[in-house]
């Protein structure tokens, strides 16, 4: 396990330095120029040719890319081209209200996902079992800006529940949670669902009965864990969908995270922004995998994970 | 000849069901048959006969809906099972009445190690501490002939041959020293080899702790080997009742010789194994009569007309068919049938 963990960990090496080299390209190619769009309207040419020197945006490409990449690897990102503040500073501000934003929204996916699923599992063509699937549909449905525009309607505006916007306390972090979260839970529900609904059938759940054992610690014990196993896989693959979503629920709800911070970096071709937070977001895809790679491991001994 | 004569279990005319869209199977369709203490039935059937639903029925395991345990009763130590709540049923099950599966490779739960699942029903039904059930479990394990135990019961399902997970399952059935073992098709999955292995287990375990088992198979050589007592099932009855000996000397239903017959044996020539013609019926589509009449060579219209009760033919033996019945005889409409 531990080896596994180490190689894990070299292995992003590379996929970092792929994520960086991608951002610095697309980056490079995107029409807009920093030194122009810094130099304000009506610069003369030689202002802008001095900006671009000064930034060493008239080195080659490779070159700048090797430099970059050497910075970086010493926590050193370059400074913004707006606020001339240092990149990794203006992330680690904005880092820790996009990742409580993201495990909020995860905590949601994962236990109303799985609790639904499970219940609609274990009352087949219920009354529940098909309201949850409805509801399950829409939420897989509605796209998330629309949903936390109509939360916004009802429970801010008119029932007053709720801040409309901003970040700090436990009631501004409900309604975005909400919405970021809800496709994914829709997505865990159904999930759960079909995956309990299999191993019910198994043989070795009829083993369980035979033995003695109280309805709930078959599904709970007996189910559960062998039914979990699909479901992590989703989960993982929805916390990518998720960091996504934080630039859109951000947007919407006005929170200054890091998704709002890359999307203006993006606006003002604030390079140096837009790759350090690109590439700050990928570090923490990579390791989330690894999470579920472990978890894997922890739910299924037979996955060898050499 | 050994002799049973305490009553373990009686079961009277069960019936269990399966209402699908399809229609009524009657999947067990009436049948009768006790187990004393310390005896070996064996349940023999093909394919869809019911022996299987027969075994679920007994701890009331049967998947509802569709199916349905609609009539008769099952006396275990004199008392009903179908009246019991379901909580005094889990109290029976894996405690007093427990069963093995046909499939080791899939009975056992993947994602715990042989000695946790043995040492579950162990904590369950005999109230021990975690650590004890699990020396116990390790013992069992050790009974069942697993070598190094200790290890073995760390290991997951997938890390043990399908000969051993059987053992697992049988050491996890008889944990609780239980009064019936159902074992359904115990060998069926095992290698030839390891199919003797097995049975001689079951065997050895049954006489130290005098369980009674309950052996289905579709394999008239185990019978032979195992059993005392024997029920032939076709389509959801038991067609012959008798002594499992009696059954290989003085075979009496035209079902049950047809079984013999379609055996490969060592001692003749035979170019083609012998087949029984035709298919088993639709259990959606159940013949007015006999179900096994549209087969028989001997059948007359009686046959095709009423079901034949199961009768005594000997002390111990009952049989199912109007040819041993006093109105065979008075029934002159002799069609033998074409091509039979």
């Amino acid at each position: 396990m531990f080896v596994f963990i180490v190689r894990r960990i070299l292995q992003t090496i590379p996929v970092l330095l792929g994520v960086s080299l991608v951002v610095f390209l697309i980056m490079q190619m995107v029409p807009g120029d920093p030194a122009t769009l810094l130099a304000g309207e009506g610069a003369t040419k030689e202002t802008i040719e001095m900006i671009r020197h000064q930034l060493g945006l008239d080195r080659p490409i490779l070159y700048q890319y090797f430099d970059y990449v050497i910075h970086a690897v010493q926590g050193d990102f370059g400074e913004s081209l707006r606020s001339s503040r240092p990149v990794l500073d203006e992330i680690l501000v904005r880092l820790p209200i996009t990742l409580e934003l993201a495990l909020a929204s995860i905590f949601i996916t994962v236990v109303l996902g799985m609790v639904a699923g499970i219940i609609s599992a274990t009352k087949q063509y219920s009354a529940s079992d098909i309201s949850i699937m409805i509801v399950a549909l829409l939420g897989i449905s509605l796209p998330s800006f629309w949903l936390g525009l109509m939360l916004i309607y009802f429970f801010s505006v008119n029932l007053q529940w709720f801040p409309v916007s901003g970040w700090g306390t436990f009631k501004h972090m409900i309604l975005p949670a909400i919405t970021l979260g809800a496709g994914g839970a829709a997505i865990v529900a159904r999930m759960t669902r079909s995956s309990m609904l299999e191993v019910v059938r198994q043989d070795y759940i009829r083993t369980a009965k035979a033995k003695g054992l109280k309805e709930h610690v078959i599904i709970y014990k007996h189910g559960l864990k062998n039914a979990l196993i699909p479901v992590i896989t989703v989960v993982g693959l929805q916390f990518g969908a998720l960091l996504g979503g934080t630039v859109l629920t951000e947007s919407v709800f006005a929170i200054n995270g890091l998704g709002r911070l890359i999307v203006d970096a993006i606006r003002t071709r604030d390079l140096p922004m837009v790759q350090g937070g690109v590439l700050i977001a990928s570090v923490i895809f990579v390791f989330m995998n690894l999470a579920v790679d472990v978890l894997y491991r922890y739910f299924n001994k037979r996955i060898d994970l050499n | 000849m050994k002799q049973f004569d305490e009553k373990i279990l009686e079961v009277k005319n069960l019936q269990t069901y399966f209402f699908t869209d399809e229609g009524t199977s009657k999947a067990v369709n009436g049948i009768s048959f006790t187990l004393n203490k310390g005896e070996t039935l064996g349940i023999v059937g093909e394919s869809g006969s019911g022996k299987s639903i027969t075994s679920l029925s007994l701890l009331r395991l049967i998947q509802s809906p569709p199916g349905k345990i609609t009539g008769g009763s099952i006396l275990f130590k004199g008392e009903d099972l179908l009246t019991k709540t379901e909580k005094q049923m889990r109290s029976i099950r894996g405690n007093e009445i427990s069963m093995i599966f046909q499939e080791p490779m899939t009975s056992l739960n993947p994602v715990y190690s042989a000695g946790e699942q043995i040492a579950e029903a162990i904590r369950l039904h005999q109230k021990l501490g975690k650590k004890e059930a699990w020396n116990k479990a390790v013992d069992m394990l050790r009974l069942v002939g697993i070598p190094s135990p200790e290890k073995r019961a760390k290991q997951e399902p997938h890390e043990l041959s399908g000969g051993m997970r059987q053992r697992v399952m049988i050491a996890m059935a008889l944990a609780c020293h239980p009064e019936v073992l159902i074992a359904d098709e115990p060998t069926t999955a095992l290698d030839v080899t390891i199919q003797a292995q097995i049975l001689e287990l079951i065997k050895t375990l049954q006489k130290d702790f005098g369980t009674a088992v309950i052996l289905i198979t579709h394999d008239l050589g185990v019978v032979y080997e195992t059993c005392d007592r024997v029920a032939v099932m076709y389509a959801g009855k038991i067609v012959e009742y008798t002594l499992a000996k009696e059954i290989f000397t003085n075979p009496k239903h035209p079902y049950t010789i047809g079984l013999l017959n379609s055996l490969p044996r060592l001692d003749m020539d035979q170019e083609e194994l012998t087949t029984i013609p035709g298919t088993v019926p639709s259990p959606y589509n159940m013949p007015k009569g006999c179900s096994f009449a549209p087969r028989c060579a001997h059948a007359k219209r009686i046959c095709e007309q009423a079901v034949p009760d199961l009768q005594s033919t000997g002390p111990s033996t009952q049989v199912s068919c109007w040819m041993f019945t006093p109105q065979w005889e008075q029934d002159h409409d002799v069609q033998e049938k074409v091509g039979v």
